[in-house]
């Protein structure tokens, strides 16, 4: 089984879902250069935004730690420790701030 | 977008200027406007209140208070480096310095006010410098380098933070002050002679009553002194205009806008001039009440009232308070309300004390409401009487000034305040606002509270709920100490087990929090041997709940590079091992720098390079330092008996012995340690969380010593103790911390939590009060001989290795945004690689960072 993002062309393969510790992440380079951070839940399910933390520019949020706030799932930037929801990318601690969200599936395919 | 959107233009991006553009957005305003902004200065709004911060360090970007994606992402058009310089109110447009024109519906001007220069002979010399902008505080800070004494002319609240600094550099320094005493307009007479003596302690010399006649030039028509108008003749190097400001209001005079008598641009409630399309706002305006102000709380209220009257909701500015608070180093000094004491009728309180150079002054009304007041010396009262500022105080005046212990009811706590009574005065905010709020990063995204001088931030965080709640986060309704106790008898060694067994209901099944698991996984790496847990932090499931820099045993840095300390056990080193470090840090090119802790430090390692590296170093006998983890950094030694003619015991070997035995131990923050040969102290001892100091006989253990933030002096905990008997008590004293301790509390903080303080922590750790000694050393036993080095561990195994990479799908490649410049034969990190759309250089090619 594989971690796959949709980007614009169509689902990219990342790297076996194994390769993924359920509570961390992984940074993967997409074909465009961006950064994708990629992770899984403690129940397997997966998510990716983009690695840039808007913060401080660094190329980090995969490194962060997973928690949950009433039902969903976040990443606390390892820098300054602003969390970011895996769903929408959106900022939980400056409403003003998002980082890009991706698609995700954990898929056959290559 | 159609083109029909009305444009918003404002000149000026100074610190109101932005809480205007974010005022604007908060209403909504930037989605149905073009947002134009014209900025003279090279970079967008910086935090100028705290502008002296960037001589202690802090960078152009950490004082910004921009946030990198805020203009993109609200699309407001900023223009760097390029000044107004012509507004036609005709035609509705104003010209830029590089001939653009743009075209208006609304203008705000926010262009702020110029240091004043008194035109006096000399005074363009080279050497003569303003306080005002970042640009500024460079050019002074190079020009310092050649200098040896400087002066600053105004002994206002500007220029004593500009002597300050200057002092800071290395100065000698001396204050030139026109009026009898300091700070003039904030402080009377007796403040000022407190005041004065304050400074004077601090080895800054003080001319009050003189005035500049002339800057006497040497060769080369540098600065080389200054001329009094009482006649004397001051030699300086240097010198800093900093003798009040002047709003900015040419711009505004010249296209007719009317202007007050004493310069800035008149403005009715709403802040609009004269011109009903044109607004000014912050220190370039002159507001109903007749007054320009020169601080910044005033500024942001009128950037809310002017984006109101943009938006259409209704709000108005009349007048504002005038506190300030000196932030100069060492000294106190708060001025709140009527401070002169010139209301009507008023009445004095006065308490001075020239021993210390206290001095409080209250001024209240013949009803005996509270008008204002000058706090000089000892301000801590200052965040809870300005909020009391217009009400009559629950207790007599006379006990507000009384120092602590002279009488009656002496703290007088927030629960006295009004829930209109205003906390924050930057921001506006009151009482009952923040109350509403339950933490303070709550206040401060609601609220904005505590994010401009700070001087708020003890008063905010006395009002918020000490709640009955003690729970560690939002995963966990028990304390770190309580965890560790279930952690223990439970013997838990899952981190989802526990959640899931002893969580709150609702955080059952969840993911936990970025608080409780590295919490946990302490706890866990703590007891390791003791609950069967693997002692390795980065085994299984345990791996999951580090924080990144002991998930990847190393300490990250701003651009996601990290830093590599190996461990230098009581700061001995042989050639040798010097010699590896060197190598390596050259093969690899890090910046290398002697730390604070008797070690040396290498930054700049990719994550894909620390495997490569720490090869090198284990190979070469080095184990990791920790300086990662919450854990034994350093136990510094000094050289001790063995070649200082004054040791009188062996501190090196000390240090060493401590240094091994409680090296990878887990804690609840990070433990120091130091041993000194004598008395005098080289190790500074007394500053560490334990501390060992040499006598004749043996040696005294200190206890809760912390530098840092909040420093304390380590106390005495037990004298002239044996080898055994002092590394017996440290056991025990590291576990008892350790099992009580809160999260992220050094054992200073701990300490003075504990209830019965010192003389409860002798009982129990000395007389063995609870019986709990042999239980602490057995656990400290368990510690040592469990010790493995994380670092060798992690080489040894192929699968963790792989952990170490940029990518997970391109394990060669390196991330392209980790890039470095060169400084003093060093490097750096590269900031601008960090910013959006930048293109950097890969091997493989050009890739764009986004
Ligand atoms: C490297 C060093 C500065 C230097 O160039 O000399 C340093 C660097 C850092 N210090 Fe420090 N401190 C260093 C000596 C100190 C000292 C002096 C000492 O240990 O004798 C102090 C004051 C003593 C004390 O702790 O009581 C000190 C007080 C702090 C504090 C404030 C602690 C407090 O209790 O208030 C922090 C913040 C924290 O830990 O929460 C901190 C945090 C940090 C961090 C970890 C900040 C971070 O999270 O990135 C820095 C990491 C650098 C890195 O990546 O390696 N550093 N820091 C010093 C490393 C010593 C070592 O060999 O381990
Ligand atoms: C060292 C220092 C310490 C201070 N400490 C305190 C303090 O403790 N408490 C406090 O309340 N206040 C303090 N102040 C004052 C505070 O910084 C000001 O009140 C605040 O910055 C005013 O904001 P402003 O936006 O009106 O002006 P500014 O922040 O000065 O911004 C005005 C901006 O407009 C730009 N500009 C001017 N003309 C043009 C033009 N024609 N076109 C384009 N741009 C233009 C300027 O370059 C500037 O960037 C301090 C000031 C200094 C210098
Ligand atoms: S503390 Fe005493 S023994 Fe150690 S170096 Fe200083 S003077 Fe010498
Ligand atoms: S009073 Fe300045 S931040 Fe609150």
């Amino acid at each position: 089984m594989n971690l796959q993002l949709k980007l614009d062309e169509g689902w990219f393969t990342v790297c076996p879902a194994g390769a993924v510790q359920p509570g961390r992440g992984v940074a993967a380079l997409l074909p465009d250069g961006r950064h994708a951070a990629l992770f899984l839940d403690r129940s397997g399910r997966a998510y990716a935004i983009d690695n840039r933390d808007p913060f401080t520019g660094a190329s980090v949020l995969s490194r962060g730690l997973l928690g949950s706030a009433e039902g969903r799932a976040f990443v606390a930037s390892p820098l300054l420790k602003q969390r970011f929801d895996l769903e929408s990318g959106r900022c939980l601690d400056d409403d003003g701030v998002t980082v890009r969200a991706y698609e995700v599936r954990v898929g056959q395919g290559h | 977008m159609p083109d029909t959107l009305p444009t918003l233009l404002l000149v000026g991006h100074g610190m109101v200027g932005q809480r205007f553009l974010e005022a604007l957005v908060e209403r909504g305003v930037t989605r149905d406007h073009r947002v134009v902004v014209l900025c003279e200065e090279p970079r967008p709004a910086y935090d100028r209140v705290h502008l002296t911060s960037y001589f202690e360090g802090k960078g152009a970007d950490e004082l910004s208070l921009t946030p990198a994606d805020f203009m993109h992402h609200n699309g407001i058009e900023l223009h760097l480096g390029s000044p107004a310089e012509h507004i036609d109110r005709e035609t509705r447009t104003v010209t830029a310095r590089d001939g653009r024109t743009f075209a208006y519906d609304t203008l705000v001007l926010a262009t702020g006010s110029y240091p004043f220069v008194p035109p006096v002979p000399g005074k363009d010399a080279e050497g003569c410098f303003v306080y005002r902008t970042i640009e500024d505080l460079e050019a002074i800070e190079a020009y310092a380098k050649s200098a040896r004494s400087g002066a600053v002319v105004g002994g206002g609240l500007l220029g004593l933070e500009a002597a300050g600094a200057l002092k800071n550099l290395g100065l000698d320094t001396r204050i030139v002050e026109f009026a009898p005493r300091l700070m003039p307009a904030q402080v009377d007479d007796g403040g000022g002679a407190a005041l004065l003596r304050t400074i004077e302690r601090m080895g800054l010399t003080v001319h009050t009553g003189a005035g500049t006649e002339a800057i006497v030039t040497g060769e080369a028509g540098r600065v080389s002194g200054m001329r009094l108008t009482d006649g004397s003749e001051l030699p300086t190097d240097l010198v800093v205009f900093s003798a009040g400001v002047r709003p900015r209001d040419q711009l505004a005079r010249e296209c007719g806008l009317d202007v007050g008598e004493r310069g800035g641009i008149k403005v009715d409630e709403e802040c609009r001039t004269s011109d009903p399309a044109v607004f000014a706002i912050g220190e370039c305006a002159q507001t109903v009440d007749g007054k320009v102000y020169g601080l910044v709380a005033p500024g942001y209220a009128m950037a809310e009232a002017a984006a109101d009257a943009v938006a259409g909701f209704p709000g108005s500015f009349t007048g504002a308070d005038m506190s300030t608070k000196l932030k100069l180093l060492g000294v106190d000094v708060a001025s709140f309300g009527d401070a002169h004491g010139v209301s009507e009728g008023c009445l004095d309180v006065v308490y001075a004390d020239s021993r210390s150079g206290t001095y409080k002054k209250l001024v209240i009304d013949p009803d005996g409401k509270l008008l204002g007041g000058v706090l000089v010396g000892d301000a801590d009262a200052y965040g809870m009487l300005r909020p009391l500022t217009g009400s009559v105080p629950p207790v007599s005046p006379e006990q507000l000034v009384l120092p602590a212990g002279a009488g009656g009811p002496v703290k007088l706590g927030p629960d006295a305040l009004p829930d209109d009574a205003v906390v924050c005065s930057c921001h506006n905010v009151t009482k009952g606002q923040i109350c509403a709020c339950g933490t303070l990063p709550e206040v401060k995204q609601c609220t904005k509270a505590g994010t401009g001088c700070g001087s708020c931030v003890k008063t905010i965080l006395q009002l918020l709920p000490q709640s009955g709640d003690k729970g560690l986060c939002g995963c966990f309704g028990v304390t770190r100490a309580e965890l560790y106790e279930i952690v223990k008898v439970k013997r838990i060694t899952s981190y989802a087990r526990l959640l899931d067994e002893h969580g709150r209901p609702e955080a059952r099944g969840g993911e936990g929090c970025e608080i409780c698991k590295p919490t946990v996984g302490s706890i866990i790496a703590s007891l390791a041997p003791t609950i069967g847990a693997d002692g390795y932090v980065l085994a299984g499931e345990q791996a999951a709940l580090q924080d990144t820099n002991d998930h990847f045993l190393a300490n990250m840095q701003r651009n996601g590079s990290y830093s590599i300390v190996p461990r230098i056990p009581g700061g001995e080193i042989t050639p040798e091992k010097l010699i590896v470090i060197g190598e390596v840090a050259r093969d690899y090119g890090l910046y290398t720098k002697i730390t604070g802790g008797q070690r040396i430090d290498l930054f700049g390692a990719r994550v894909d390079q620390l495997p490569g590296i720490w090869a090198r170093l284990v190979d070469a006998g080095f184990e990791s330092g920790h300086a990662y983890g919450k854990a034994l950094r350093t136990v510094k030694s000094c050289v001790g008996q063995t070649w200082c003619r004054y040791g009188v015991q062996d501190s090196v070997r000390m240090a060493i012995d401590l240094e091994l035995r409680y090296r990878g131990l887990r804690a609840p923050h990070k433990l120091k340690s130091a041993v000194s040969g004598c008395a005098r102290e080289c190790a500074e001892a007394q500053s560490k969380d334990f501390g060992v100091i040499a006598t004749a006989s043996g040696w005294n253990l200190y206890v809760g010593g912390n530098g840092g933030m909040t420093p304390r002096h380590a106390d005495l905990l037990a004298q002239d103790l044996s080898d055994t008997e002092l590394i017996r008590l440290i056991d025990r004293f590291l576990m008892f911390y350790i099992r009580t301790a809160d999260r992220l509390e050094r054992t200073a903080s701990w300490l003075e939590r504990l209830e019965g303080g010192l003389d409860h922590l002798r009982d129990v750790i000395v007389e063995d009060s609870l019986g709990l000694c042999d239980e602490l050393e057995s656990l400290m036993a368990a510690h040592v001989t469990g010790y493995r080095d994380e670092w060798a561990e992690t080489l040894q195994d192929p699968e963790r290795l792989s952990r170490f990479v940029s990518f997970v799908n391109a394990p060669g490649a390196p991330d392209p945004t980790v890039q470095f410049v060169a400084e003093r034969d060093q490097m750096k990190p590269d900031l601008g690689a960090l910013k959006p759309g930048t293109q950097v250089l890969i091997p493989e090619g050009a890739l764009t960072v986004r």
